[in-house]
C-alpha cells in the first residue's frame, strides 16, 4: 500500500510533468515558423487583415505573456476556437473524445482478450512450437504498420467477404434513430432502444478496434509470457509442486497473480499508446473521433485544435502513468513508486 | 518500469585479446546462429540495405520513381514484368518500393544519427553528474516522453510544410529521450562500480570517465535498443507519411505509396498492400535482428 507521501510526492511530479508538457506544447504552437494568423486566414489574405487576427489572437504580445494569456484560458477550459470547424475547441473535444475512447477500450479488450491467454499458453509450452507460433504472431504484430492491417482487414472482411462496413460508426438508415446521449454509439443505440441499429454499431466499431488491438498485442504477449516464465521457476512455486497441489490450482492461485505485475505495468501503458495508435486507424476507416479531428486540423493548419487535442493526448498519457505507478504499488508494496529513484 | 533494473555481460569488452576473448566471440557467433529468427532478422536487413543502396542499379524500371507518367501502362495487376503491378500513373511498383526503402532507411540513419549520441551525451551527463544537472535534464527529458512521438511529430509538423524533411526534422527532435533515459540509468548505475571509482581516484578528467570508462560499457545495451528502434522509426515515418505530412508525392515514399493506393481499393489493391508488406517485412527484420542481439548479449531493454 502506497504511503500518503509518496502518492504526494508522485502527483507533485504529475504536476510539473502536465507544466511541462503545456510549455512543450505553447512553444510548439508560437514559436516555431509559420504564422499562425496567416495560416488561419491563407495565402490570399491582404497582410491589414493578417496583423488585425494576429493582434486579436494576441500574437503580437511578448512571448511570456502570451504563455501566461494562454496558460489562464487553459484553466478554465477555454482552448480558443477551431478555424475549422468555427465551434470553440473545448467543445469539439468533448464531442470526438467518446468516439475515440470507445474504440480504443474496445481494442484495448481485445488485446487482453487475446494477448494474455496467448501469453500463457506460450509459457505453457516454453520452447516448443506453439510457442515459437505465439512468438512469431507477436514480432508481427509490433512489426506491422496499423494502417496496413487496417487496410488489409477492409479488404479481406469487408469487400471480399462483405462481413462488415469499410467506415464510419453507424449506417445512415439508423442515425435518425439514435438518441446522442453519451456520445459511445454501443450506449447509445441500446438507448434508444433499436436492437437493430446496436448491432451495426457492433458490425462498424470490431474491424477498427481489431486493428488497432494489433500494435499492442504483441508486447502483452511477450511480458504475459516471460513474466509467467519468471514466475513458474520461483521457489515457492517449486514447494507447491513439492505439497503435490494440482497445476491448475499453482496457476490459478500463485503463478497469475505474481506474474500479472509486469503485465498491469505494460498494460496501463498501452492503453494510453492505443490513442496514439488511433490517429493512423481513425483515418482509414473515417472514424468521426478525436485523432481525426486532430489530424485534420493539423493538414488545415488549425492551431487552437492542434494545441487543444494534443494537450488532451498529453494529459491523458500523465494521467494513465499516474494510475498505473499507483496501482502496481498497490499490488506490489515492494516496488517503490517510480520516480523516486530517477 | 525503471531502467535501473538493466543487467549486463560486460565480460566480453574487455580490452585485451586473448583467446579467451576469440572464444567468447565464437560462443556468441553460435548463440546468435543458432536462432533462426536473428538470423532471418539480419538476412533481411542486409539485404534490403543492400538493395537500397543500389538501387538504381538492380530496380527494374529506375526511369519510372518520380513523376513518370505511362497512362497505357497503368493498374497492371502483378505479373513477371511487373512483380508488384504498376500504379495509376503506370510506375512499377516494386521499382518504387526499393526506392521507398531507400527513404526509408535515411530516416532511419539521420533520426538515430542525431538521436542516439545527443540523448547518450545528456543521459550519461545527468547519471554521472547527479544533483540539479540531473534533475533538470531529466525533467525535460520527461516531458518529451509524456507524449507519443507520432502525436508529438504531428504537432510540429503541422507548423511547416509537409516534407520529408521536416517530418525527418520532427522525429529526431523526440528520439534522443529514449537513450537520454536508457543512458542516465546505466550512468547512474555504473558510476559506483570499481572500476570508475579506480579511475576517479587515479586523478581521471571527467571527460575521460564519461568517454573512456562509462560510455564503452553502455554500447551494447544501446545497440540493443537502436536496432529495435530503427522498426519504430521506420513504422512514424510512414505513419506520418500516410497520414500526408510527410514524404510528398511523387517522391516514393513508403507511405505515402499506401495512402495513395487506398483510393483504388479494392480492384487494384496490389497498389497498396505491396508497399505496406515493405514496410511490414523492413520493420520484422529490425525486430527480429534486435531481439537477437538483446539474447546475445544478455541485455534487457525497455521497449
Amino acid at each position: 500500500m502506497p504511503r500518503i507521501g509518496q502518492i504526494l510526492r508522485r502527483l507533485s511530479g504529475m504536476t510539473v510533468s502536465l507544466l511541462g508538457l503545456s510549455v512543450l506544447i505553447f512553444v510548439i504552437s508560437r514559436v516555431l515558423p509559420g504564422n499562425p494568423a496567416r495560416m488561419a486566414l491563407g495565402a490570399m489574405a491582404s497582410d491589414e487583415q493578417v496583423a488585425e487576427l494576429a493582434a486579436e489572437m494576441g500574437l503580437n504580445k511578448p512571448l511570456p505573456l502570451q504563455y501566461v494569456d494562454y496558460m489562464r484560458r487553459l484553466l478554465v477550459g477555454d482552448l480558443g476556437q477551431s478555424l475549422q470547424t468555427k465551434n470553440s475547441v473545448a467543445h469539439d473535444l468533448v464531442t470526438k473524445f467518446p468516439a475515440t475512447l470507445e474504440l480504443i477500450t474496445l481494442a484495448f479488450t481485445f488485446m487482453v482478450v487475446f494477448g494474455i491467454p496467448l501469453g500463457i499458453i506460450a509459457a505453457k509450452h516454453h520452447g516448443g512450437i506453439l510457442d515459437n507460433a505465439t512468438r512469431f504472431f507477436a514480432f508481427s504484430t509490433v512489426s506491422v504498420p496499423s494502417f496496413f492491417i487496417g487496410i488489409v482487414f477492409q479488404l479481406v472482411f469487408g469487400y471480399f467477404l462483405n462481413w462488415f462496413p469499410i467506415t464510419g460508426r453507424l449506417s445512415s438508415a439508423y442515425s435518425d434513430e439514435v438518441v446522442r446521449a453519451t456520445g459511445f454509439m454501443l450506449v447509445d443505440t441500446l438507448l434508444s432502444g433499436s436492437v437493430a441499429a446496436h448491432v451495426d454499431a457492433w458490425s462498424h466499431i470490431l474491424l477498427p478496434a481489431l486493428a488497432l488491438s494489433f500494435s499492442g498485442m504483441g508486447q502483452i504477449i511477450r511480458i504475459t509470457r516471460s513474466s509467467m516464465i519468471d514466475v513458474e521457476g520461483q521457489d515457492y512455486i517449486e514447494a507447491m509442486r513439492g505439497y503435490g497441489l494440482p497445476t491448475w490450482m499453482i496457476t490459478d492461485k500463485y503463478t497469475l497473480k505474481n506474474a500479472f505485475v509486469p503485465t498491469l505495468t505494460i498494460l496501463g501503458l498501452q492503453y494510453a499508446w492505443l490513442l496514439s495508435g488511433a490517429f493512423i486507424i481513425e483515418i482509414v476507416y473515417s472514424w468521426p473521433g478525436l485523432a481525426k479531428y486532430g489530424v485534420q486540423s493539423v493538414l488545415t493548419s488549425d492551431v487552437n485544435a492542434v494545441v487543444g487535442v494534443t494537450m488532451l493526448v498529453g494529459f491523458v498519457f500523465v494521467v494513465v502513468n499516474f494510475v498505473v505507478d499507483l496501482l502496481t504499488s498497490y499490488i506490489d508494496p515492494r516496488i517503490g513508486l517510480a520516480g523516486e529513484s530517477a | 518500469m525503471s531502467i535501473d533494473t538493466l543487467s549486463f555481460d560486460t565480460s566480453g569488452l574487455d580490452r585485451i585479446v586473448s583467446p579467451a576473448r576469440r572464444e567468447l566471440w565464437y560462443r556468441s557467433y553460435r548463440r546468435f546462429a543458432n536462432q533462426p529468427m536473428s538470423v532471418i532478422g539480419l538476412v533481411i536487413v542486409v539485404t534490403i540495405t543492400l538493395a537500397a543502396v543500389f538501387a538504381p542499379y538492380i530496380a527494374p524500371y529506375p526511369e519510372q520513381v518520380g513523376s513518370f507518367t505511362d497512362f497505357a501502362n497503368a493498374y497492371h495487376p502483378p505479373s513477371l514484368d511487373h512483380p508488384f503491378g504498376t500504379d495509376s500513373a503506370g510506375r512499377d511498383i516494386l521499382t518504387r518500393v526499393i526506392f521507398g526503402y531507400r527513404i526509408a532507411l535515411l530516416l532511419v540513419a539521420v533520426v538515430l544519427g542525431l538521436g542516439v549520441p545527443v540523448g547518450v551525451m545528456l543521459g550519461l551527463v545527468a547519471g554521472y553528474a547527479g544533483g540539479w544537472v540531473d534533475t533538470i535534464i531529466m525533467r525535460i527529458t520527461d516531458t518529451f516522453l509524456a507524449l507519443p512521438p507520432l502525436v508529438l511529430a504531428l504537432a510540429i509538423a503541422s507548423a511547416f510544410e509537409p516534407t520529408l524533411e521536416i517530418a525527418m526534422f520532427a522525429i529526431a527532435s523526440l528520439w534522443w529521450t529514449w537513450y537520454a533515459r536508457l543512458a542516465r540509468g546505466l550512468a547512474a548505475s555504473l558510476s559506483d562500480e570499481e572500476y570508475v571509482q579506480a579511475a576517479e581516484l587515479a586523478g581521471a578528467s571527467r571527460t575521460h570517465i564519461l568517454f573512456r570508462e562509462l560510455l564503452p560499457n553502455c554500447l551494447s545495451p544501446l545497440l540493443v535498443k537502436a536496432t529495435l528502434d530503427a522498426g519504430i522509426v521506420v513504422l512514424t515515418g510512414a505513419s506520418l507519411s500516410f497520414i500526408g505530412l510527410g514524404v510528398q508525392p511523387p517522391r516514393p515514399g513508403l507511405g505515402t505509396m499506401v495512402a495513395d493506393g487506398t483510393q483504388y481499393l479494392p480492384a487494384e489493391w496490389w497498389i497498396s498492400i505491396f508497399p505496406g508488406f515493405a514496410i511490414f517485412v523492413l520493420v520484422m527484420g529490425f525486430n527480429m535482428l534486435g531481439d537477437g542481439l538483446r539474447d546475445l548479449f544478455d541485455v534487457e531493454v525497455e521497449q
